[in-house]
Order: structure tokens, then sequence, then C-alpha cells
């Protein structure tokens, strides 16, 4: 794509990985690492007879926000849907505890993730999860001394053991178009049946798990428009706000008791689900 | 599963995945002559003890036919099970805020899968899990030893939630005990490939095995236990399990909060090739 046809308004969403850490970044700042010029692929995919990619779908980069240190991790939805192998899960572990060093060495340093993801890579499935593991554990880390803020803009959304990692997160930032879940719709269809998840219906699986559902539930920080300017300030202003005094992922006691309390004979409509999640966290707030 | 040697009646509801009962079988057996507590929710077992001296808390997630969420019942890591897990964890390290010692935390597991369905995606069951995975990262990062041990299934979303934040795993060498992000009738339709066909694949690409050998060549197993039988345990495959406990909390020091001693597998090359790459790139030319 030629650069020079984007201007600051355009589509955050129709942009790719490596694109959307630039669009965050303060300009000229961004330094990538583990590029694709490293040629660091997956050694799993291969065996099995599928291309490779010489990111492995992850982008990390150093840079400023706002003149802060920060560091951006991107999946790119486009390669294998945006799921997580041994390599791509690895690039944002590890780019993630070298942020948790920096804060213990006295440099403050933020992190972004760009979530696209439908989670863990099941051609390399057990190195997946457990990279998942460690990147839960860095984010815990770090979220102690600076903001872990996500991002989730779509088109693939954020799902699986990630979905759990944007949970961890101090703050979620999600357009529209964003869903964010545990479980993708067609494995609930096919787990459950059509009756219990009907995965074609979009209107239907946006008004459970999409971005603005997901807002009005106060599962999310930001609900924003696609575009690059809104998606940049949406993270300044997260970044600016610092570490949250409760996290989401801490605020579960009363909602537990809600649930508790919750009719669940029949679904739960997505209106009556914002107004238990709502309550259930305001005791926090 | 071996049928005859399960005393609780079979349930009336018609499921994939029959529950299993090592779970409640196990902690039956190793909170014997620990302090029971009562339960948050019936699907959350929680017993207080020491081994050798050092103060324990013993938690399982079991089945619960009657769980109020119904796609919850088959011991399923779900909703109430997410939130109920960070309460007793949280409760640990609240209480054991100011001693020198901390309390270790030893989770039993035996966990098929998360919960699959309409009211748990309403109702964010990725910020419940979310809830689990802090507690348990952030009790391990200030100081509690944690320990899992593998009785049956470690799946996916229920394993990132209850057991893969742990100092230490112990897995029971049994055909029983399987680590995994998605059971294998459920990978072969998403991955459109037969049973047989994974079987093949996994052959030769540890990290897709569903067996134990495969998983502890990755390098996250600490402790691949031999017992006489994981289903019906003998005292002496109590005294082996009990032993193995002690053995590893004696192993965990008090600077020992992290989990970097899982890259040192057969099968990890790249995780660890991926880090030492992000470091020397790190501070840049």
């Amino acid at each position: 794509m030629n650069s020079t046809m984007t201007t600051k308004d355009s589509s955050f969403i129709e942009q790719s990985a490596r694109q959307r850490v630039k669009n965050v970044l303060d300009e000229g700042t961004m330094r990538e690492l583990i590029s694709p010029f490293d040629r660091i692929t997956s050694p799993w995919l291969a065996k099995q007879g599928i291309v490779s990619q010489f990111d492995d779908g992850v982008v990390i980069a150093r840079g400023t926000i706002n003149g802060e240190q920060t560091v951006v991790a991107a999946i790119e939805g486009s390669f294998q849907g945006g799921s997580l192998g041994e390599v791509s899960g690895a690039k944002i572990a590890g780019a993630l505890e070298l942020a948790v060093e920096e804060n213990e060495n006295g440099n403050p340093m933020s992190a972004v993730l760009i979530l696209e993801t439908g989670g863990v890579r099941l051609q390399e499935a057990n190195l997946g999860l457990a990279a998942i593991a460690e990147i839960q554990s860095a984010i815990v880390a770090l979220r102690r001394h600076r903001p872990v803020v996500a991002l989730v803009t779509g088109p693939v959304g954020c799902f699986g053991g990630m979905s759990i990692s944007a949970a961890l997160c101090s703050y979620i930032i999600m357009t529209r178009e964003g869903r964010l879940g545990l479980n993708g719709p067609l494995v609930i269809e096919q787990e459950a049946g059509i009756a219990e998840y009907n995965a074609s219906d979009r209107p239907f699986i946006w008004s459970v798990i999409g971005g603005k559902q997901r807002f009005e539930s106060g599962l999310v920080d930001s609900y924003i428009s696609d575009s690059q300017s809104s998606a940049r300030e949406a993270v300044e202003q997260y970044l600016n706000q610092g570490v949250p005094t409760i996290h989401r992922s801490e605020k579960y006691s009363d909602l537990l008791e809600a649930f508790l309390r919750l009719d669940t004979q029949d679904h739960i409509a997505p209106h009556d689900a914002q107004q238990v999640l709502l309550e259930g966290v305001a005791s926090h707030e | 599963m071996n049928n005859s040697v399960q005393t609780i009646p079979e349930m009336k509801v018609i499921h994939d995945n029959p529950s299993s009962h090592r779970g409640a079988q196990w902690f039956a057996l190793l909170s014997h002559g620990f302090t029971k507590q009562n339960a948050i929710v019936p699907s959350v077992l929680v017993a207080d003890g020491e081994y050798e001296n050092r103060a324990c808390r013993l938690i399982a997630v079991v089945p619960d036919l009657n769980n109020h969420f119904p796609r919850a019942v088959n011991g399923e890591v779900g909703l109430l099970e997410g939130m109920a897990l960070a309460r007793e964890v949280n409760a640990v390290v609240e209480a054991d805020a100011h001693s020198e010692t901390k309390r270790a935390l030893v989770l039993i597991v035996d966990v098929p899968s998360q919960a699959y369905g309409r009211r748990e995606e309403t109702l964010g069951i990725h910020q419940a899990l979310a809830s689990a995975v802090s507690a348990y990262a952030n009790a391990r990062q200030n100081g509690h030893p944690i320990i899992a041990l593998l009785v049956g299934k470690a799946m996916s979303g229920a394993y990132l939630a209850h057991g893969y934040q742990a100092n230490r795993i112990i897995a029971l060498s049994d055909e029983g005990v399987m680590v995994h992000a998605m059971g294998k009738a459920a990978a072969a339709r998403v991955t459109q490939r037969t049973e047989a066909e994974l079987d093949q694949l996994a052959a030769e690409n540890p990290p897709m095995a569903y067996d134990l050998k495969s998983y502890a060549s990755l390098g996250l197993i600490d402790n691949l236990l031999q017992v006489e039988s994981a289903t019906q345990p003998t005292p002496s495959d109590k005294h082996s399990v009990e032993q193995a406990i002690t053995d590893a909390l004696l192993d965990i020091k008090p600077k020992d909060t992290g989990i970097s001693r899982r890259l040192s597998g057969e099968h990890r090359q790249a995780s660890r090739q991926v880090r030492d790459l992000l470091k020397a790139q790190w501070t840049g030319a």
C-alpha cells in the first residue's frame, strides 16, 4: 500500500499491523524489533505444509507516544487468522518481559497491544497456549508500573486466550466493528448447537460481543469510531491516565453475587447483561 | 474413561464430555486432615492445611450437576468459577500481605474446558477468567509458591484460569492426563482434518500432540509422576504426590516468582531464540 495515500483520518481497521503500530507511535520514533529481515519464522507451520511469514504475524516495535517510552505489539489478522504460535507468542511475551525489566530498572515504559486474533494457532497448539500464559503473567507484572492498553478494532476481533489477556489490561479500547469474547462464535455453535449460538447471525453476534455492547456493559473503557486519529487519540488518553486504582480484573466480588442472583434458566438479553455488569462493578468505582 | 470406578451417579444431561471425578477424588484424598472452607460456589473446593510446616491452600474446580449456569456443570471453568477462584486466591494474598512467609497454593487440575455458551459470552466470561489469571499471577509474583497438580484434563482457557500461572507443574503420568488448546474432535472440525490426520501431524509436531510425553518435551512439566492409579489412588500414590508437592515447595525459593524456567524445554528453541534476539535488539545500535 502506498502510505502517501493515507490521510490522518482514514480507516484504522483497514491498516496492516505494521501500519497500525506506526500510526499509534509518535512520528518517526518507530523501531521494529525482530523485523521480517531477521526471517524468524514458525518452525512448525513449514513442517505441516503451510506457508510461513517472516514476522509470524506479529509486529513488535519500540518508540514513544507523547514522548513516553512505549513498546507496541500488533497481531496481523490476515495471517492465519491472527493466531498465536510459538514465535508470534514469544515475540509478545518477550517484549512485555523486557518492558517489565525497564520499569524495574527505573525506566518507565508502557505497552500497547493491538489485538486481532482468534487465539491459539491450532497447528502449534500447546506452544501457543503456553505463550499466552506467559503473556498474561507479563501483563500482570507490567501493569503495576505503567498502563498496558489493549486496542480491539476488528475485522477479526479478539478471542480465545487472548481475550483473557485483553481483560487483564489496564484499559481496553474498541470500535463498533470489534468483537471481544472468549470463544469464537463458530466454536460455540459447534460445541453447543445453533440454538445456543448462531454464528452466522451477524446482528446477534454483534449484539452480544460487539464493541458497542461491550462498552455499554462496562467491559471496555472506550468505544471509538474507525479512524486513525481516534485510535491514536484514545491510546494517548489512556496512557496519560496512568495506572488505574483498581484494574477491571479485580472488580469481581460483587459481580459474583449478582451472577448468583441472576435467573439463568433462560438466556440473558444483552440489555439486561449491561445492567447486571454495570451494577456489579459500580461499588468498586 | 473407566466408568467402573465411578461412585457418583451418571448425569442426566447429554454432553460430549461426561464429567470427570478425578479432581474431586484427589481433592478429597489430599485434603484429608485439612480444614475445608465453605464454598462460595459448589464447583470450587478449598481446604487449608500444611505440608512440612508450610501453610497451604488446596484448590480444585469440580463438576456441579446443579451449577447455576447450565453450561458449566461438567467441571468447566465458567463465570462463577473464574470469579470464585479469584476470591479464594486473593483472600490468601490479602491475609498474608504483611507476613514474611507466604502461604502456598496447590491447585488440583482436572478441567475439561472453559464453559461454552451464550450466557457466558453475554456476561463476559473472558473477564471472569481474567480475574482468576490475575489472582494467580499476582499471588505468584508476590511470593506465594503455586503448584499445579495435573490429575486429569487441563484444557485451553480453563487451564489458563486454573493452573498455568503456577511456579511448578506436576502431572500424573497417566493417559487421562492431557494438556491442550482444544479437544481433538473440535480441533478436527475447526482445522477441517480428520482425527487420524491430526494424529499423524502430531507425531511430527510435539506441540500438537495429545500425549503427555510430547507435552513434557516442551518443558512445561516439572515432574512427570508415576502412580499406580490416577483414578483409584492407592495410599502409596497419595504419599508420592504429597512428597512431590513438598519437594516442589522446598525447591521454590523466595525470589523464584517467575515462570521463565519453562523456556528450557527441548522443543522450545524458537521461544528462546526470539527472546535472545529481542534482548539483543532492545536498546538499538
